[in-house]
């Protein structure tokens, strides 16, 4: 799919994403603004998938995890754009009975959600486990997983770290969404991750750089990661953004980590993202 | 009665992981730095390709199991009891048991009876802590050859199993061919006076207490309930209806654990009077097995006295 094209199905999902946490008033808008690039081009571009056919197992597919399940709102509008999910299914987010839990489960069947997450820090060490599977069944599909950079906090990501670097787990590549904020404020206030680009590295990873708000950036640095791997190293997409990406207001600020906004605040916020392919 | 062989529980365990990991290719195994103590040493030997080394890091191993789980591999975690589940307690309840993911986490050294290394690794919760998981399966086999046979159905078994096994060398008594059926109680000895329920090294525990029970004129009547969770409750009240009266008895804290599970059952279907052979809500020390087993009142004296005391309260 070409840049601009990416570009407009980003823009739809940044209007699924304020929508889905208007409706319900509950929700994670900013990181999930901030993310959508990033998803867009795996899920749109990148990876090789067959979302009508949705397999638990993966195999003979590449698999994407998502390890901070609290930007859901983004994962189910690219999921549901991408076909894995009705559309019209998005209006049930968060509410009682549906499969869109307010972070992402298996239990209800969702289609194209392989595991849970929510408590943070644990989806890289699935990712690594998901691509040994691989290897041990001659699958050269590769495994994607986008962590939060507050959830590098986490003690078992550096387990998970240390362990993809020793045992060289090449057909993995994470992603960090470094848009340098928490809950509770900067991340340099609250836990400083210090040079995230020296730590992965010094645990034997390959670091690429990027600004994960790019979309040509995100492309070139996927296609790039992709080339790369199989070359016995594990690989991270350390990418720079901007947690509420698209919509002034959001910007700048972790104050819209898990607020939804009023009435008036979404009407601002859609007024300043396009709707390209028809809200559900 | 003919000397029986002793044998460890995790003995069992290596044995079973072997044979499961030859009859089903699918079958793999992770260990955090504890190979030898969990004997999964022949089955890393064997399938090289299949055994995973993840260093002393339990939290990434489980959650590393659940990833693999996802392309039909079955596999199997190995360490110590109280690093397989307290410590992980998160992982599993979000990767394994919410997410149903066909793990099995196998713990070793449970219960006070890994001994001298005191109270930071006698673990005497874990059955609480994996039972209250909705889709786990709790498995708590009695010696050496019931292990290795639940090893090899847990590894059939389709979801979350947590198999809990120990340290000592303890009498090898049941068949070594026995079939392993999970949720199925195993009846060892009919009677009418006093229903023992028991898991694990109680098991044997409370044969021995059969015969001096009897010398006193209490037919009791012993049943293993090697699978905590799904209890068989048909079995346990097919035989509280005859004795009227029951003991419980285990390596584990007396909140949480098998004497809790049977009492519910009792409270809700069938009230009768009920002791339990628990540890009760203290931690370990240091010490001997058979020290430990004396001075926290899992041994089989305390059996016949917890018996005695029931049976007058019918």
């Amino acid at each position: 799919m070409d840049i601009n094209e990416l570009k407009r199905v980003a823009s739809q999902v940044r209007r699924d994403i304020i929508r889905m946490v208007h409706g319900c008033q509950s929700g994670h808008p900013g990181g999930s603004l901030g993310a959508t690039d990033l998803v867009t081009a795996l899920y749109f571009d990148q990876m090789q998938i067959d979302p009508a056919n949705f397999r638990m197992d993966g195999n003979g597919e590449d698999m994407f995890f998502l390890s901070n399940g609290h930007i859901s709102p983004m994962f189910y509008s690219i999921l549901a754009r991408r076909g894995y999910f009705p559309v019209s299914e998005l209006s049930t987010f968060r509410r009682l009975g549906t499969r869109l839990q307010g972070h992402p489960t298996t239990a209800e069947g969702l289609p194209g959600v392989r595991i849970a997450s929510g408590s943070l820090g644990q989806g890289l060490s699935v990712a690594v486990g998901a691509a040994q599977a691989k290897r041990l069944n001659h699958d050269a599909h590769l495994v994607f997983v986008l962590m939060g950079d507050g959830e590098q906090d986490e003690g078992q990501i550096w387990e998970a770290a240390m362990y993809a670097g020793a045992k060289k787990i090449d057909n993995l590549i994470g992603i960090i969404d470094y848009n340098k904020k928490q809950i509770d404020g900067p991340t340099d206030s609250v836990m400083n991750l210090g040079d995230m680009r020296a730590k992965y590295e010094a645990f034997g990873w390959k670091v690429i750089e990027l600004n994960g708000n790019d979309m040509q950036q995100v492309v070139d640095a996927l296609r790039l990661a992709r080339k790369e791997a199989g070359q016995g190293q594990p690989q991270l997409l350390l990418a720079h953004t901007e947690m509420g990406m698209g919509v002034d207001f959001m910007m700048g600020t972790h104050k819209w980590h898990g607020t939804p906004p009023n009435d008036e605040q979404a009407a601002n916020a859609l007024s300043q993202l396009e709707e390209t392919l028809g809200d559900y | 009665m003919e000397v029986l062989e002793k044998k460890d529980t995790r003995s069992g365990f290596g044995a079973g992981l072997l044979e499961a990991g030859r009859r089903n290719p699918k079958v793999v195994a992770f260990c955090a730095d504890l190979t030898g103590s969990l004997k999964m040493g022949d089955f890393a030997k064997e399938f090289p390709e299949r055994f995973f080394q993840t260093g002393i890091a339990e939290a990434n191993m489980t959650n590393m199991a659940a990833g693999m789980a996802l392309s039909g591999f079955v596999p199997f975690t190995g360490t110590f009891a109280a690093f397989a589940t307290g410590r992980v307690y998160d992982q599993i309840r979000q990767c394994v048991a919410y997410s149903n993911k066909n793990v099995k986490i196998a713990a070793s050294h449970a219960g006070i009876t890994l001994g001298e290394d005191g109270a930071t690794h006698q673990i005497l919760e874990d059955i609480g802590l994996m039972k209250m998981l909705p889709n786990m399966t709790v498995i708590v086999p009695c010696d050496y050859n019931q292990t290795k046979n639940a090893t090899i159905a847990a590894a059939e078994y389709e979801g979350p199993v947590y198999l809990r096994f120990g340290r000592p060398k303890v009498p090898n008594f049941t068949p070594a061919d026995q079939k392993f059926e999970i949720g199925k109680a195993q009846l060892l000895q009919e009677g009418k006076d006093v229903s023992i329920f028991a898991c694990g090294h109680l098991v044997w525990k409370a044969m021995e207490a059969l015969p001096i029970l009897k010398e006193m004129g209490i037919e009791a009547e012993l049943i293993n309930i090697h699978t905590i969770k799904p209890l068989d409750m048909d079995a346990v009240l097919k035989s509280v209806a005859k004795t009227r009266c029951v003991v419980t008895a285990e390596e584990h804290q007396r909140n949480g654990g098998l004497g809790d599970s049977i009492a519910q059952v009792l409270a809700l279907h069938h009230p009768a009077p009920i002791e339990m052979v628990a540890v009760n809500d203290v931690f370990g020390q240091s010490g001997t097995p058979d020290e430990l087993m004396k001075a926290y009142h899992l041994d089989t004296p305390d059996i016949i006295e917890a018996v005695k005391k029931v049976v007058v309260r019918k």
